[in-house]
């Protein structure tokens, strides 16, 4: 994947539906739950993970809270 | 919901010693919480002490133990208590490291500051679909996009202006301003359709 290429996809954002950055603060311990269960977070959340894609804020707080609920 | 999550509930809502007891005990997991959102984003705040940086995580730590018993009634026992509570004291920490970040900072909203990208920016490398897209996007966004929309859309994606950070400069809020990306965005997406470039293949 070229530099090019990550540019045009920050650019352009997801290409699907996606949550506002609200509800993806609403949702994020049960996706995070989800997927440390092993289950398909993104089935029982349908637009989460477009919003994580195109949010690089709440990309980054998803990161942090998987990191740190693995860890508990 | 679980029993370790039906615990932490019952002793919050509960009076007198118990419940101050499992107040200290949150205060304790929130405060684990901020420091860890400290720890990961150290490197990128050198010029910070770590006495200001344990102060932060304190702080962040009491705002989300504020939000959390404000917000009890939220819990539908949908993830565990932990996780839930956790999230609130992130988002302080993260927040406030942002700002911090980019304090004193200048917000980049001009087009020049994308121009080292959606110029000729494209490496001798790269296809010719992803050098005509790049061309075309640049025009859209210059054509297409209102003034409010391209500065939102050049400061979060090029120039990594975090959305909060730039919520607080424009004095809006971080959901508005995805909004505005996220129109932005699909306008610009309608527009290279219209013109029959294919943008599957690069951005899905």
């Amino acid at each position: 994947m070229t530099e090019e290429r990550d540019t045009i996809r920050a650019l352009l954002g997801p290409a699907g539906p996606e949550l506002t950055c609200e509800r993806c603060f609403e949702e994020l311990d049960r996706y995070v739950d989800s997927e440390l269960a092993g289950r398909d977070p993104d089935r029982e959340i349908p637009g989460m993970g477009a919003h994580l894609e195109g949010c690089p804020a709440c990309r980054e707080e998803h990161e942090s809270l998987l990191a740190l609920a693995r860890e508990s | 919901m679980d029993q370790d999550s039906s615990d932490w509930l019952e002793a919050l809502r509960d009076s007198g010693p118990r419940r101050e007891h499992a107040v200290a005990r949150l205060h304790e997991l929130l405060l684990r919480a901020a420091r860890f959102e400290v720890s990961r984003r150290r490197a990128t705040l050198p010029h910070l002490r770590g006495g200001s940086l344990e102060d932060l995580a304190i702080q962040s730590a009491d705002d989300a133990l504020m939000a959390v018993l404000a917000k009890l009634d939220d819990f539908r026992g949908d993830s565990r208590f932990t996780t839930w509570a956790y999230k609130f004291a992130l988002l302080e920490a993260a927040v406030r490291l942002r700002r911090l970040g980019w304090q004193g900072r200048e917000v980049p909203l001009e087009p020049a500051s994308w121009d080292a990208f959606a110029g000729g920016g494209a490496s001798p490398h790269d296809d010719a679909e992803t050098r005509e897209l790049l061309g075309a996007l640049r025009v859209a966004i210059d054509d297409q996009l209102t003034p409010h929309q391209r500065e939102v859309l050049v400061a979060i994606t090029l120039a990594g202006v975090p959305i909060d950070v730039l919520a607080e400069r424009l004095a809006t809020t971080r959901g508005a301003l995805y909004k505005t990306l996220h129109d932005a965005r699909q306008k610009l997406r309608r527009h290279l359709a219209d013109q029959g470039l294919d943008i599957k293949g690069v951005a899905g």
